[in-house]
């Protein structure tokens, strides 16, 4: 009963054939519209493949007769917005260093494109927040003690050249003796300078070897570190008296130092980031609290 | 058993066509009334003028999007004020159950703009066409020239409503007059055209040809309004046990009802009101002008069909007179809705003079939370966003309260104080820095509450003063 009226009135369809359990399987034609959507995808389909890229081939696929390609709209969408920023990225480039922070659509511009030229590039060493890592020797670039200086030109410079890279000859270069392992010093020596140096930042300390260590380091510091163990920033040389230590302020931490020295590198970077984009991540460097 | 041979029943009913015949009475009055002025209140609002110097837009009411802000004459707007349009939205759904419980569905019948944007259509087409019978006739009558060149009239007529409504509707979002110059030459954006062509569209077609079906099968309101009537909500009904048996006027035994049919007739649902309340029926009252007309015209009292309640229904019945409509308005549930109308109201008013002009939000920069400085000293850095709803700039200036000793600094910034320009909001960089070994600076956490100041202009004092809580984070000795 419920099959007839499945039937189309006044038409016999008969079956497929199929039965089960005494169902069976009625043979309706299909609707004519879904034929007709049916015939009209097998051509859409053919034309799709005629225009877009379809087939696979060894290397690639057939490339469609429009030409239409995802990579060539991303890289054309890409320079748009190349083309867009090129007035100002020249500017940027043509601007004093100095006078970048005056400059209120320039500084703005600036920042937010160091920022993520940071992220992109600077984050892996000095961590996302700028903070570097504490006592791994890679600096944090909030506080107010540079190494090498922290006006924008001087930032500018530590990028575009890096430090104790063998790759650019420009680079900042100094290297301190490996105290210990080249026996330059014994451990006695050694010893003493450390509380000398506890005593300069400030620490608890042992002041008679302390003063030992005062004639330690005026025959072998001062010459990079300076009389008053307030470093030295023509050789990179880190202020001793300062709260802020690089690798760490402690007695074992510095013993290790004066010791086997340390070597911190930091790559160049005029090869891999264009000039607007080194003066963009200098300019936000510097404006993240310890800009001088 | 299902008959081999019955058709399953069609998916689709066709719309009976409604033809409402013109009506005079108090309710007809009362709704011209309300269509003049809500329909001159919502094409003339963009043109109203408001000063507000020289920053700032001067239209009374505007809806700033790409600048977000909303202008409503002397009160503006911001999107973080949002909580405004809230309580708004909250008000009108009171307001609405209020109304409802009260006296049913007076939105439906008398505010609403499909009824009165319907009504309007109406009525242009009883201008073009005639009232009911010619109208009828019309529609029966084959496509001839008559037909044709009176659709053709009403079509535009209906058409140039529409397109007055969905351009004034343009007019909210950006100056009015600069606008309607622009859309007259062509200039105007894209998005203008747009918006008109799809609310000239919708208005024509909802107005003109869907009418009572909107209410009946788009819209939730009558769902919702069972909900909201009881048995003393005042509405629209027909007394039954005055009017049947309905008949001749002069036949012993007959009711009031003469069965003119002119209740029926006047209805722009299409309903009849003599089989009770019914979800069809949006309160408009024009049976009751119609039913009243007739009632003076045969001798017989007023208010056959009228507003009542069902209590009333009850009492009538045993021939007590109904309670006055005082007594069905003033009941405890109304009386707990205004309450909370007036409630949220105060809350709001009261808010918009609390607020101030300038305003803080801050946002600790909490990667790394603290950093050491070289004398020892701790610094805390937080991202400031300042506004000034001012028609000037305004300079700002900073300072902290707390229990710990601290030091202000601003990233780019000589002193303490920072140009925020007239109606805008400022990005700015906020350092605070706890001396070497001081509370803060060795305590895991301190509360700080940073101020910022108005100092406003030569002319104008600046008198606001907001601030933020926040915290201070130091390096807590191991």
């Amino acid at each position: 009963m419920c099959a007839k009226q499945v039937k189309k009135s006044g038409q016999d369809v008969g079956t497929t054939g199929h039965s089960w359990d005494g169902i069976e399987e009625l043979n309706n034609p299909l609707p004519r519209w879904w034929v007709w959507v049916f015939y009209a995808c097998i051509v859409w389909g053919i034309g799709y493949t005629i225009a877009y890229p379809a087939w696979p081939l060894i290397n690639g696929a057939t490339p469609g007769v429009l030409g239409a390609s995802t990579r060539a709209d991303v890289a054309a969408e890409i320079k748009r917005f190349d083309d867009a920023n090129a007035p100002i990225k020249a500017k940027l480039i043509a601007a004093d260093l100095t006078a970048i922070a005056g400059d209120e659509e320039l500084k703005g511009f600036a920042t937010s494109a160091g920022a993520s030229v940071f992220k992109n590039n600077c984050a892996q060493c000095h961590g996302s927040g700028a903070a570097g890592v504490q006592g791994k020797g890679y600096p944090n670039l909030l506080d107010d003690d540079w190494l090498w200086g922290g006006d924008v030109a001087s930032v500018h410079t530590t990028i575009t050249h890096g430090i104790r890279n063998t790759t650019d000859p420009d680079a900042r270069y100094s290297e301190m003796p490996k105290f210990g392992t080249d026996e330059l010093l014994d451990e006695t020596q050694i010893g003493s300078v450390v509380q000398y140096v506890l005593q300069i930042s400030g620490q608890d300390h042992d002041a008679a070897a302390a003063t030992a260590g005062a004639t330690v380091f005026v025959e072998n510091c001062v010459a990079c570190h300076g009389e008053d163990g307030k470093g030295l920033r023509d050789f990179g040389a880190p202020n001793l008296t300062d709260a802020v230590w690089l690798y760490g302020g402690d007695e074992a931490t510095l013993t290790e130092s004066i010791s086997k020295a340390r070597f911190g590198v930091m790559p160049a970077w005029a090869p891999k980031l264009s000039e607007d984009e080194i003066r963009a991540v200098a300019v936000y460097v510097h404006s993240l609290g310890g800009g001088e | 058993m299902s008959n081999p041979d019955t058709q399953p029943p069609s998916l689709y009913a066709a719309r009976e066509p409604i033809f409402p015949r013109r009506v005079k009475g108090a309710f007809r009055t009362m709704k011209w009334w309300i269509m003049a002025v809500t329909l001159g209140i919502y094409y003339l609002t963009p043109f109203i003028r408001w000063d507000r110097g020289p920053n700032l837009p001067d239209q009374a009411v505007l809806i700033d999007m790409s600048g977000r802000r909303f202008f409503f004459f002397m009160i503006e707007i911001w999107p973080h004020e949002f909580y405004f349009v809230a309580g708004l939205l909250i008000m009108a759904g009171l307001g609405l159950f209020l109304f409802t419980s009260a006296a049913g569905r007076v939105w439906c019948g008398y505010a609403c703009p499909q009824t009165v944007w319907t009504d309007l259509y109406i009525l242009v087409e009883r201008w073009v066409e005639g009232d009911r019978n010619a109208r009828i006739r019309l529609h029966r009558q084959k496509w001839d020239a008559e037909k044709i060149r009176k659709s053709a009239i009403k079509w535009s007529i209906w058409l140039l409503i529409g397109l007055a409504t969905g351009g004034a509707w343009v007019f909210y979002f950006t100056d009015a007059p600069t606008l309607l110059v622009n859309l007259l030459n062509g200039t105007a954006h894209p998005i203008a055209y747009t918006s008109i062509g799809i609310l000239t569209a919708t208005t024509f077609a909802f107005g003109g040809f869907a009418r009572e079906q909107m209410c009946i099968y788009a819209c939730p309101w009558p769902r919702i309004q069972a909900a909201m009537m009881d048995e003393d909500t005042l509405t629209i009904g027909y007394r039954e046990w005055r009017g049947e048996p309905r008949g001749k006027q002069n036949v012993a035994g007959n009711g009031d009802c003469i069965d003119c049919m002119a209740c029926v007739n006047v209805c722009p649902m299409g309903i009849d009101i003599r089989n009770g309340q019914q979800l069809a029926c949006i309160t408009c009252g024009l049976c009751i002008d119609a039913c009243n007309d007739m009632m003076d015209k045969i001798g017989k009292p007023r208010d056959l069909i009228g507003y009542m309640a069902l209590t009333d229904e009850t009492r009538e019945r045993s021939g007590l007179p109904a309670k006055s409509v005082w007594k069905h308005v003033f009941r405890p549930r109304t009386v707990l809705y205004t309450t909370l109308w007036s409630a949220v109201g105060i809350a709001l008013v009261v808010a918009l003079f609390l607020r101030t002009e300038i305003d803080i939000n801050v946002t600790p920069v909490r990667n790394p939370q603290f950093v050491t400085l070289s004398d020892g000293s701790i610094r805390n850095t937080y991202d400031l966003r300042l506004r000034n709803k001012h028609g000037e700039d305004r300079w700002f200036t900073f300072s902290a309260t707390s229990d710990g000793l601290f030091v202000l600094g601003l990233e780019g910034e000589e002193g303490l104080k920072v140009l925020v320009p007239a109606n805008e909001t400022k990005t700015q960089r906020l350092y605070v820095t706890a001396p070497a070994e001081s509370y803060a600076a060795t305590h895991e956490r301190t509360e700080v509450r940073l101020w910022v100041e108005d100092m406003g202009t030569e002319a104008t004092p600046g008198t606001d003063r907001v601030h933020h809580d926040t915290l201070f984070y130091g390096k807590e000795d191991d």
